[in-house]
């Protein structure tokens, strides 16, 4: 190896390429760590969701009921009502971290989430519009909302463009796009015939109430199609953060990545919202948490799944279990997100523009 | 690691929209060395530059490397051969040095491929020809803008591509820092043979680094040769538009061009 520099780095530590390595073994195992307590904190909550509830089940029962090897009053209660809402919350909550993640990393801006540039409501809207006017279920369902979700982003994209896509113009656009689209939900909730606040509460802020194993099906398959296509392209998603023009000269075909990437997240949203409902900043915050997690640099698509799970999964608890009422899981998240978003747009206003 | 990579362009045309801004331009980078290339504002030397590493598609003509269309070639291939340092790239928020070198090794690594040892040599061999190993653990955006520079060429390096396309890479520093990065290319040529192509706005700075000046006029090739044969009085008015004086450098024996401007010369003649 020559040495270029004329100044001989024969420094009084190691040589740089051990220097090199040894740097990236530590971000490598900071990360290996991360993901590692996130998916063991994952097993807890999911685990304390099983056995949690108006009656407590010990873990005994609860594995006797998922092997099907139990008849008594646990069969219905955790086989029925609490294993297939918090896999719900598991699924969806990936889907939410992941698509959230993927938008914040594209448009370089953690307010580009889209629960805030409306392609949550827009998936919400036209799910509501579906069940409540049309009485549609299951699968026409999932259908409405992701052609609702892509045809949101199509719009934000096509109303943002000017010579070329700003991340600001396009976040404002899509805050008032949203804004339009949640008043679309209200207004459809409020003529449909008999409604209940269960429905509201889902169409408006997200809700695991109800949860089925049909429920969770559809979501499960986009989250299996979609997000193992989101991990292989997450190299180059990375790679596109340094701008368009670096990112051809490394050899990434920019605009074909920023295409499957956006259908797969809009996908994954659209689904996750079609089954629960827009749940309120899950997209928004797993980004950024995992970010802080496995510090700057490193892919985040993984983690964020992991954290957008985790989210869902201890707010439900929390929600369901530790508030009095019974609060659906949205409110919780809503609760959490609400400040993370204040402090964005406060340090946005400081420091004049790019987050 | 050796050069003989042929880089041309024939019959040139591109544009932006309606408006076109280079037209027919034929021209050849002599492989193994400096190219530098100069114009005046708005002339298409960055837009050229763009075409050349595949950003932008030709109207007409094509930019051949190795006698291959490169906007036709592979985009991974053509990122091992042909580097390009944009004018304004973004360092990621929070981002360390090492990891942004890192960056650099995007073309070399499969769907699956895991972080080799060779990519690590890499990263090592670019931030030490930088001098920026004690940069390594540092977040980008604290660096000043020579260091970031710096960086950014290191990342470029780590590609490890026998041509290397930088467009403008002293703007925004100052003089020290110009020749600083400049002096770096240089080594970087005459060391390892890697064929440089720059824009630069600072036409004796060009005559000075680059073996070979090639200026633009209005969309097109007005002249390309050394330095010597290039920068005359001429030129300069048909390129910049200005009248000068064109001098030898005392220090480096390559054209000085002092340009006269309305006031303030007392020697018209000298």
């Amino acid at each position: 190896m020559t040495t270029l520099s004329p100044q001989k780095t024969a420094g009084p530590a190691m040589p740089t390429l051990e220097r090199v390595t040894q740097a990236r073994h530590h971000r490598t195992a900071r990360r290996r760590t991360v993901v590692v307590v996130l998916l063991v904190l994952v097993a807890l909550v999911y685990a304390t969701s099983l056995m949690v509830g108006k009656t407590f089940y010990p873990p005994s029962e609860v594995l006797a009921v998922i092997f099907g090897q139990d008849g008594s009053g646990a069969t219905f209660t955790v086989g029925r009502l609490r294993l297939p809402r918090a896999t719900l919350a598991v699924i969806v909550g990936c889907c939410f971290g992941l698509g959230g993640v993927t938008f914040q990393t594209m448009l370089r801006n953690p307010l580009a989430s889209p629960d805030i540039i409306g392609i949550s409501a827009g998936a919400s809207a036209a799910a509501a519009f579906a069940i409540v006017s049309l009485s549609l279920t299951g699968a026409q369902v999932s259908a409405f909302a992701i052609i609702a979700g892509l045809a949101v982003a199509v719009i934000i994209y096509l109303l943002s463009y000017r010579s070329g896509v700003a991340g600001t113009r396009l976040i404002l656009i899509g805050i008032g796009v949203a804004a339009m689209l949640d008043s679309l939900t209200s207004y459809v909730l409020s003529r449909a015939a008999q409604w209940d606040l269960q429905e509201v509460m889902r169409w408006l802020t997200g809700s695991l109430n109800g949860a089925s194993w049909e429920q969770a099906l559809p979501v499960l398959i986009a989250l299996l199609l979609l997000g193992p296509l989101l991990l292989l392209t997450s190299r180059d998603l990375t790679a596109t953060q340094l701008g368009d023009d670096a990112a051809s000269a490394l050899g990434v075909r920019v605009n074909r990545t920023r295409l499957v990437v956006i259908v797969a997240a809009v996908g994954l949203i659209s689904f996750a919202t079609a089954a629960a409902g827009p749940i309120a900043f899950v997209a928004f915050l797993s980004g950024p948490i995992a970010a802080r997690l496995v510090g700057p640099g490193a892919s985040l698509l993984f983690p964020s799944a992991l954290v957008g799970a985790l989210l869902v999964l201890s707010a439900d608890l929390v929600g369901q279990n530790f508030m009095g009422t019974r609060f659906p899981v949205g409110v919780v998240t809503g609760v959490l997100g609400a400040p993370y978003l204040i402090y964005l747009i406060v340090r946005t206003n400081r420091t004049g523009g790019s987050l | 690691m050796t050069t003989n990579h042929s880089l041309t362009v024939e019959g040139l045309s591109l544009g932006y929209g309606d408006r076109t801004v280079i037209e027919g331009l034929d021209l050849s980078i002599l492989p193994g060395k400096v190219t530098a290339i100069v114009g005046a504002n708005a002339c298409g030397k960055s837009t050229l530059q763009r075409s050349m590493s595949r950003l932008l598609a030709p109207r007409a003509g094509s930019v051949l490397l190795d006698g291959r269309k490169v906007h036709e070639l592979p985009a991974k291939q053509l990122a091992r051969t042909l580097g390009l340092l944009p004018q304004s790239p973004v360092a990621p928020e929070g981002i360390t040095v090492a990891e942004l070198v890192g960056r650099g090794r995007h073309p070399h690594q499969g769907l699956f491929s895991r972080w080799s040892q060779e990519d690590d040599a890499a990263v090592a061999e670019a931030l030490e020809a930088t001098a920026t190993v004690e940069l390594m653990d540092r977040p980008v955006d604290e660096l000043s803008g020579g260091q970031r520079q710096r960086v950014w060429i290191a990342t470029a390096l780590a590609q490890r591509t026998d041509l290397l396309l930088l467009d403008e890479p002293t703007t925004f520093l100052d003089v020290s820092h110009q020749v600083e990065v400049l002096d770096l290319l240089t080594d970087l040529n005459r060391r390892r043979g890697t064929t440089v192509v720059m824009v630069l706005h600072d036409l004796n700075l060009a005559a000075r680094y680059g073996d070979h000046l090639v200026m633009i006029a209005g969309g097109r090739l007005h002249a390309a040769g050394t330095p010597a044969e290039t920068l005359t009085e001429e030129s300069v008015r048909a390129v910049f538009g200005i009248d000068s004086k064109v001098i030898v450098d005392p220090t480096s024996g390559t054209p000085l061009m002092l340009p006269l401007g309305r006031h303030h010369v007392k020697h018209p003649s000298a």
